[in-house]
């Protein structure tokens, strides 16, 4: 398996990477960790004819908090989430999501916003910077511009991101204190994508729901909020019966693909279980 | 040199000993020298373009465009070999299959052309570049619409053939049937039986997938005429003979090298398309060419295991004695029956399938069928289909059990083969060497406490809110292994004997060269520990080669677990020819006769007289200073065995596994494995090779599966999809034994390496059922994975 | 698409040679520069016959480029035992019988060596997913475990006795 040929630029500056990605056009793409798009060259499903390489550009690494917001740059590693005292202390989904994915050595290269950008709904950045409501900066030629995770997403591949256009930072409002979370991911096996996942970030009035988000990973072609779930949970509590209704509700707005993971009738099914897991886990974090 | 006893024994480091391995050196520095690390000058790469399509006609092959492409030296199809009489090639299963395909692909990623470049990134662009035209054929999947009147006609080439190398041909695509036992003995076995049960199962395609790829690097010199080629074969004695007789170069000047090898567990048995590709291309462009293949070729094209369909049916007594056997398969075998099998057992040793159990009447009967798949039906770290005849024989029991109402350690125990009734000739005619299943069997139960176990069961099926559903698995395996009898059994015409030569050293080392190669096994490590206790030289000493067709003795080389018992037995008796040398030669230097001599671990001493005797080095000094007058002098031999029957392993395996309700996920929560493969030689590799063979076992059970859609695309052929186990899913073992030696092999070893495989498959579908067979569930198909598993309990309304 | 130069230090050695862009780190270190220590077994990222360290971290090199390495400090197994002198994952795996047919074996010494570094102490379950990028077919990972566990001893209690390379 070897890739096709290609040109290679390693710019230092977002600047420069945006001014090559206009030069270039549609020819050139953007290379983050490589773990996706590596592989789909040497399969030869893609076949660019240049690359412009981000891991050069200091500016796009690391977790930093500024004007209230934490502030990820788009090529911060998965293992550099697992690593950030800020996240674990801010935003603690993040690091313990990050370590559902892939391996550990794929986690060293493997980028929150590759895995962002790439717009594939089998990732699990989506549905957790959806269920984070964070917002996405991209820069292009005009500049920077946000765009809500939540309307990040338009199709399988397809995303808000202009062809001109890099991911360069993900902004996240930290939790506030007893915000539950959890991100429960049903896999075959480490390294694999989820055959359905589910992210929460929850807060409670005593035993009842006073705010929920839901992500959901690769049971539709995107990534999802399920939303009806949300309304549905506030103000209740999480006994069996409710539990049972959201798992309900996330089921009925699941339109997985069949694959080797399962078919849509499991899928759709083990939305719901993830959904309620997570629900559970979270509910324990709010205490 | 008059040390203690027990010290001069464990200076040897010989059999019994946890030896550390010789060969870790090497591995753990990365000075390996596995086929892509081979190097030569002026070497080209080869990469294959193959067909995307699984049944076509091949309307046309554009060159051009790749010979045009810088560094591309030659792209060569069928039409290119035909002058040769190379675009075919035998089978070891009697069968021919395309070298490159032959005016129709029969199966998708066939091998199309090749491409020859100067580095594999070239090969890989031109192979993209070479443009095929097909036109689609009807694709045939399952074997038993292949079997249809109006089925495709895979095999064009074979029309009008109705006598196959295993008999006669029935239908276009039909393979052979191949049958054992004695039918009416059988059939009145049933018509006569109180009890009986049926269940059909489906024994899925896998691959053994070693970490390694196939590959090689083909060397010919024209000047001299000599062929050299580096493969990655656990058989590079037959292959040389099979390069031979297709080249045409005299066997003299072929030489096979198999270096270090990354696993093989059958995958490197075959002689592949592209190795005869790589050696074409050699004599052709009279530079080496390497061809090394990558992961989804590995997964597509080369040596598929197991794809059996079976039923079984047994007769009973009504308090669970087993009365009668009768098995069929419908094989399929892909577009070329290129099993890896001894000639004359088309089906293996699938008739090993009566098990441990004292059967008075037994038949089975397998047919083989082609489809659109790739070719193979390899021995996946087993003896010739012995795992799926061990799957079959022990789902049955376990059928028959919950038929009965009985448990399904006492059926066993009920049915097994008793310790007095060894040697055993069983219904299907084997002759089982030597066995104690019952105190074996007792041994684990006591272990693990299994009443208590079925207690915690019995809980768990009364709590309805019990979020799991527990299950016992419970195997009593008996393997045949270490083929074998040259009356029975050959390759090719080859019997399956295999070899040793011994050269001791006028310093008192040694080096011995076997007919085997090691893939992992750790043969530079036991078989110097043979000759260690044989002879009385320390293993540090002894140096083992083996892979080398111009060094090595002739052997039909390691698979099916042979390695201990047929090598390892040439071994031994190779030691004691040099023995009775030594021994006549201590006689002179001590004046006295051969008889007053007795061994004492490293030297013959005068009977009852320690401090008159003569070591092992000094006897070797002597053999080429001042040997007897009348004796040559020197201190080598060499030994070919041709073993006299088969060895017979066994192991208890009980497994407990408690299934997620919710999403079909099983957790291993316990494995306790009891092997039996006689005198044991290094127990820490042991140890190591059924954790590993477990392991495989384990991936088997639980999720490897190449699956084919109706248009034949395979399925799941990258480690994206095919489950290759980590350190996190991988379960822990525990592991135990018990000694019962082969009474007809000459260290009384059986061999190991395959048990826990073999024996594991079925121990976890025998767990899965348990758990749900208080749902009347008799049996499910493998893999079990979360999926098909949670289909299952949806089917049973209990997932939740 | 022409060549780039690239330098980086393998092994503490530098190295210095002129890539198509498109050379696979894995293909660099074996064709180029005869390291054939990291096999390729996958290919697609899953297996960790490849693994390398590079710049302190444990990266799969069939899914990395060689011009991305420029600058980088790079150790492979070949650069593992020193002064004559197995490193203690070396020792680990050759006394627990970690290695069978030994081609997972240098990508598996080589995150060994890292995940020792990021952990001195793991739990067993630690080990277990600290491996877990790395696939072996023929150990079961339990004595690759137990070799984990010896190095992770030996590396916080360095004994006196050592195994010469």
């Amino acid at each position: 398996m070897i890739p096709p040929s290609f040109d290679y630029h390693a710019p230092s500056t977002v600047a420069e990477a945006v001014g090559l990605l206009a030069q270039l056009g549609d020819d050139a793409k953007i290379l983050a960790g490589g773990h996706s798009l590596l592989p789909m060259m040497k399969l030869r499903f893609a076949e660019p004819a240049a690359l412009i390489d981000l891991n050069r550009i200091d500016a796009l690494r690391g977790v930093s908090e500024e004007g209230g917001l934490i502030r990820i740059g788009a090529m911060t590693t998965e293992n550099q989430l697992i690593a950030s005292d800020l996240l674990k202390a801010k935003v603690p989904l993040l690091p313990e999501a990050a370590r559902q994915i892939a391996d550990p050595q794929v986690r060293n290269r493997g980028t929150i916003g590759g895995d962002i950008a790439h717009g594939d709904p089998a990732n699990d950045h989506p549905a957790i910077a959806m269920a984070l409501e964070a917002t996405l900066v991209l820069t292009g030629p005009n500049g920077e511009r946000q765009v809500p995770a939540t309307e990040f997403f338009l199709g399988t591949y397809f995303t808000a991101m202009e062809a001109d256009e890099i991911l360069t930072a993900i902004l996240i409002q930290p939790f506030a204190p007893k915000t539950g979370y959890a991100y429960t991911k049903l896999k075959r096996k480490t390294g694999d994508w989820a055959t359905a996942a589910a992210a929460v970030v929850m807060t409670m009035d005593g035993e009842r729901v006073a705010s929920v988000r839901i992500g959901l990973t690769n049971v539709a072609p995107t990534a999802m909020r399920a939303s009806d779930a949300e309304q549905f949970l506030v103000g209740k509590s999480l006994d069996a019966v409710t539990l049972d209704e959201v798992a309900r509700l996330v089921r009925a707005v699941a339109e997985p693909a069949a694959d080797l993971r399962g078919d849509e009738e499991y899928k759709t099914a083990m939305a719901g279980e993830m959904t309620k897991r997570a629900l559970r886990q979270a509910a324990e974090r709010c205490r | 040199m008059n040390a203690p006893l027990k010290e001069r024994e464990q200076a040897l480091m010989g059999i019994g000993e946890s030896r550390l391995r010789k060969e870790d050196a090497r591995f753990i520095q990365g000075k390996g020298n596995y086929v892509d690390d081979v190097k030569m000058p002026g070497m080209l790469h080869m990469d294959i373009v193959r067909s995307p399509l699984a049944h076509a006609r091949i309307k046309r092959i554009n060159k051009e465009a790749a010979l045009a492409m810088p560094g591309v030296h030659a792209v060569l199809t069928a039409d290119d070999l035909k002058p040769l009489k190379l675009h075919w090639m035998p089978t070891l299963a009697g069968d021919v299959q395309a070298v490159l395909a032959d005016e129709k692909v029969v199966f998708q990623m066939q091998e199309v052309a090749i491409v020859i470049a100067d580095d594999r990134y070239i090969a890989a662009d031109a192979v993209e570049a070479v443009e095929v035209e097909y036109e689609e054929l009807p694709v045939v999947i399952n074997p038993f619409d292949a079997l249809k009147p109006d089925a495709p006609v895979i095999r064009e080439d074979l029309a009008g053939k109705t006598e196959g190398a295993h008999g006669a041909r029935t239908h276009h695509n039909h393979i052979f049937t191949w049958e054992a036992g004695d039918k009416s003995s059988a059939d009145a076995a049933f018509a006569n039986a109180p009890v009986t049960v049926k269940q059909d199962m489906f024994y899925p395609r896998v691959h053994p997938c070693p970490l390694e790829t196939c590959g090689c690097v083909a060397s010919f010199d024209p000047v001299r005429g000599e062929l050299t080629t580096y493969i990655t074969s656990q058989a590079p004695h037959v292959v040389r003979t099979v390069v031979s007789m297709l080249s045409g170069i005299p066997e003299s000047k072929v030489r096979i090298i198999s270096p270090d090898i990354g696993g093989g567990f059958g995958n490197k048995v075959g002689v592949y398309p592209g190795y005869v590709c790589a050696i074409v291309a050699s004599i052709v462009l009279g530079r080496p060419v390497k061809w090394v293949e990558d992961r989804i070729e590995n997964l597509s094209s080369t040596a598929f295991a197991r794809d059996y369909h079976m039923s079984g049916e047994l007769a009973a007594t009504p308090d669970g004695k087993i009365t009668g056997l009768r098995v069929e398969v419908v094989a399929d075998h892909g577009a070329f029956d290129a099993c890896a099998d001894p000639t004359k057992f088309p089906a293996g040793m699938f008739h090993i399938v009566s098990g441990s159990y004292d059967i008075p009447a037994a038949h089975c009967s397998v047919k083989g069928v082609y489809t659109n798949k790739a070719p193979g039906g390899v021995a996946y770290r087993c003896s010739f289909r012995v795992t799926e005849a061990v799957y079959l024989i022990e789902r049955m029991v376990d059928v028959l059990a919950q038929k009965l109402g009985i448990d399904k350690a006492e059926i066993r125990a009920r049915n097994f083969i008793r310790k007095d009734q060894f040697p055993y000739t069983s219904a299907f005619g084997f002759e089982y060497d030597s066995g104690d299943y019952h105190t074996a069997l007792q041994k684990v139960l006591d272990a693990v406490d299994y009443k208590a176990l079925r207690a915690e069961q019995a809980a768990k099926r009364a709590d309805p809110n019990s979020p799991t559903l527990m299950g016992i698995g419970l195997v009593t395996f008996t393997e045949v292994v270490g083929a074998g009898p040259s009356k029975m059994c050959d390759i090719l015409g080859v019997g399956m004997f295999d070899s040793c030569e011994i050269r001791v050293h006028p310093t008192g080392s040694a080096i011995a060269r076997m007919g085997t190669i090691t893939q992992g096994q750790g043969h530079q490590t036991t078989y110097a520990q043979i000759i260690a206790t044989e002879l009385g030289i320390p293993s540090e000493v002894i140096q083992v080669e083996e892979g080398d067709t111009s060094t090595a003795p002739y052997g039909l080389g390691t698979y099916g677990s042979r390695s201990t018992p047929v090598a390892g037995a040439a071994i031994a008796l190779a030691a004691r020819k040099i023995h009775a040398k030594a021994r006549k030669i201590a006689a002179h230097l001590l004046e006295v006769a051969e008889g007053d001599l007795e061994w004492e671990v490293d030297r013959f001493k005068v009977r009852g007289d320690d401090s008159r005797f003569k070591t092992m080095k000094d006897i070797s000094w002597a053999a080429y200073n001042q040997p007897p007058e009348g004796l040559e002098p020197g201190l080598e031999a060499v030994h070919y065995y041709d073993p006299p029957n088969f060895t017979y392993p066994f192991g208890i395996y009980l497994c407990v596994v408690d299934i997620d309700k919710a999403t079909g996920e099983t957790k291993i929560r316990r494995f306790y494995a009891l092997d039996d493969c006689g005198t044991r030689i290094n127990p820490m590799i042991i140890d190591g090779q059924i954790h590993g063979g477990l392991t495989e076992g384990f991936a088997v059970a639980m999720g490897q599966l190449l699956s084919f859609d109706e248009q034949g695309n395979i399925q799941g052929n990258s480690l994206m999809d095919y489950f290759v186990p980590t350190a996190v899913e991988t379960p822990k073992w525990e592991t135990d034994y018990t000694v019962t030696p082969s009474p007809h092999h000459p260290l009384g070893a059986k061999g190991v390496a395959e048990s826990p495989h073999v024996g594991s498959i079925p121990t976890f579908t025998s767990a899965i059922v348990d758990a749900l067979s208080h749902l009347g569930v008799t049996h499910v198909d493998m893999p079990h994975t979360a999926y098909r598993t949670w289909k299952e309990l949806k089917r049973l309304g209990v997932a939740q | 698409m022409s060549k780039k130069l690239v330098s980086m230090t393998i092994n503490g050695n530098k190295v210095e040679e002129a890539v198509e862009p498109r050379t696979l780190l894995i293909h660099f270190l074996r064709e180029k520069l005869n390291l054939t220590g990291a096999h390729i077994g996958c290919e697609t990222s899953h297996c960790g016959a490849c693994t390398v360290d590079i710049d302190g971290e444990s990266v799969k090199s069939c899914t990395c480029l060689a011009v991305q390495c420029e600058g980088a400090d790079i150790k492979t197994v070949e650069g593992l035992a020193s002064g004559g002198v197995l490193h203690a994952v070396q020792e680990g795996f050759y006394k627990e019988h970690g290695l069978q047919c030994g081609f997972c074996t240098p990508g598996m010494l080589m995150r060994a060596y890292r995940l020792l570094q990021e952990n001195p102490d793991p739990t067993e379950e630690e080990i277990r997913v600290g491996m877990s990028g790395n696939l072996c077919r023929c150990t079961g990972y339990q004595n690759i475990v137990k070799a984990v566990q010896y190095a992770s001893r030996k590396l916080r209690e360095p004994a006196t006795d050592t195994v010469a390379a």
